[in-house]
């Protein structure tokens, strides 16, 4: 089993000069433009910024959903090339195969690999019972909870052993608590497999609580806005959220997003329409926020 | 409403029977009304046929309930009534088995690969509409035999409504599970057969259950106009035998048929996508 389970410490991803432009009747759209990120081996490094800032985008070039338009993606160097079990990743949308059980979720990466079917059985075991869903694996996912089935996606994109996990708003779509616990289950495993992740999040505290690096982005056109190190130390608890030092992290994201996220909905707000959020402005009035 | 029971004694033979009752009452219910509806037709066919009653529609010379019992205890001792019977299960067999084995593959490949869509669906789509009855005097010119002729309408009946519900199936895999078998190493072949396939399967079998409908609808109406056995001809002949009870005999053998080939597909459905069942 330690072959699937721990890994040697690589997955180096690297993504310069990246821009990538979608093609409409009205010219091409520049989703992102001239980004530079990099994750080192074993790193946690999240992405927030305002929604449609091109994030998600920026993730599926990763993944190799999407080529980039100018700029390369590389993983230890290699030019990524499309989609590969290296990547693993998991969707905001639930993507559990709905006509395989648990296990057999879990088992599809490597059996794509072809390891033979009792090994690849006593693989899938072991890591559902890291995740301590082993009492689930005859079960189809439609009667998994969102968070039974968020776990399930984590550990299937584990199962082959991929370099880098990529992780596109994971926890969006689920409520609160649940939400606390899968961050973290998330660092559980993540420390235990040394593997560099990728995470996109709109959720600061999420970005903030797990990451050793966030960078955060601008409106559309994304690009990075600034590159942010986390320094809490690890193992993190809950109750670190009410820390000095978090909430300063915090103040600071939170700041620089609803620049950004004021930028984006400019058009759309007015002052008017601004008085009735309360938004808190730190002693700045509204007109030099925007 | 009582109180729940006492939980230190095993329960009595009476309470589990009550639970059961209480657990059970909707498809009890269902089953109760469902039994007396269908005496209710059958009291009302007796009555309108007992008493001749002529009211806009005549039941004259329609047989009672009773001769068509009497006319079924005559014909499941008849060699000829049951060669009727088979004959059609194999053409439905034959015709509707052709069907599947065409349309669901070529569905898939439709769906997957816009090229042969674009090939395949234009014709399809002008034919679709032609009825199978209307193919009638083509297929007794294409195929040198009469019972060919017929497997051939049945099949033609089946046909569309499978490759047109695979295809919808086709159109609305999701495409999120796609991009997750590629994260997990599939190539093109693993997508297929472990992603589109399965995705589809829903909609390949209300494809099959609404052919298979067709398909009867299709065979009885080749029998009656070109056939020389089948069930769809038992029917016509005793029309034109003034043999009223036959046909009313034939008529409910038609709806049992029917009504036993898609409860076999229903279950084949069941049996292939665990998955779906509650």
């Amino acid at each position: 089993m330690s072959e699937v389970v721990v890994k040697a410490p690589q997955g180096h991803i690297e993504v310069k000069n990246f821009s990538l432009s979608y093609d409409s009747i009205e010219g091409p759209v520049e989703a992102v433009t001239d980004t530079q990120i990099h994750v080192k081996p074993g790193e946690f490094v999240s992405i927030v910024g305002p929604s449609g800032c091109g994030k998600s985008t920026l993730l599926n070039a990763v993944a190799g959903f999407l080529k980039p338009t100018t700029g390369i993606v590389t993983v230890d160097g290699e030019k990524v090339n499309g989609p590969s079990a290296e990547r693993g990743m998991v969707f905001q949308q639930y993507s559990l195969f709905p006509w395989k059980t648990v296990r057999e979720n879990v088992e599809f990466g490597l059996k794509m690999r072809g390891m033979p079917r009792s090994q690849r059985e006593r693989a899938a075991r072991t890591l559902l019972g890291l995740a301590g869903l082993e009492a689930f694996e005859k079960h189809y996912p439609e009667k998994l909870s969102g968070g039974m089935k968020q776990r399930v996606g984590i550990v299937r994109a584990l199962a082959t052993g991929p370099k880098v996990l990529l992780l596109d708003e994971p926890f969006g779509a689920l409520d609160a608590q649940t939400r606390v616990i899968m961050q973290q289950i998330l660092t559980n495993m993540w420390q235990r497999l040394k593997i560099s992740v990728l995470f996109v999040t709109h959720d600061i505290d999420e970005a903030i609580f797990l990451s050793d690096r966030v960078y955060c982005m601008t409106a559309r056109p994304g690009s990075i806005k600034a590159e942010i190190p986390i320094p809490l130390e690890r193992p993190r608890q809950q109750s670190m959220m009410m820390s000095s030092e978090f909430l300063g992290l915090r103040r600071g994201l939170m700041s620089l997003i609803r620049e950004e996220s004021i930028k984006a909905m400019g058009g759309e707000l007015n002052d008017m329409g601004m008085q009735g959020l309360n938004i808190e402005l730190h002693g700045h009035s509204l007109a030099d926020v925007i | 409403m009582p109180a729940s029971t006492p939980p230190a004694s095993p329960p009595s033979f009476s309470t589990l029977t009550l639970r059961w009752y209480r657990l059970n009452r909707g498809g009890l219910r269902a089953t109760a009304i469902g039994i007396i509806s269908l005496l209710a037709f059958l009291l009302v066919w007796h009555l309108l046929t007992t008493y001749r009653v002529v009211f806009f529609v005549r039941f004259t010379n329609v047989p009672s309930p009773l001769a068509v019992y009497a006319s079924f205890t005559k014909a499941i001792h008849d060699p000829k009534f049951l060669l009727h019977v088979l004959l059609s299960c194999r053409r439905i067999f034959f015709g509707f088995s052709l069907a599947a084995i065409v349309a669901v593959p070529l569905g898939l490949i439709m769906g997957r690969f816009k090229v042969v869509h674009e090939i395949i669906f234009p014709v399809a789509e002008v034919l679709r509409p032609i009825p199978a009855i209307a193919w009638v005097p083509m297929a007794i010119m294409l195929w040198p035999t009469n019972e060919q002729s017929i497997v051939y309408i049945t099949f033609l009946g089946s046909f569309f409504p499978i490759l047109v519900n695979t295809l919808h199936g086709m159109s609305l895999v999701d495409p999120v599970l796609v991009r997750a078998a590629q994260c997990l190493g599939a190539r093109e072949r693993s997508i297929f057969r472990d992603v589109y396939f399965p995705a589809s399967l829903p909609h390949i079998f209300t494809g099959l259950t609404v052919g298979m409908g067709v398909a009867w609808v299709s065979l009885i109406a080749a029998e009656m106009i070109s056939g020389q056995y089948g069930i769809g001809y038992f029917t016509w002949e005793a029309y034109s035998l003034v043999q009223y009870a036959d046909i009313a005999l034939g008529m409910i053998a038609i709806g049992v048929l029917g009504l036993g080939s898609s409860m076999l597909i229903r279950g084949a459905g069941q049996l292939v996508m665990p998955w779906r069942l509650k």
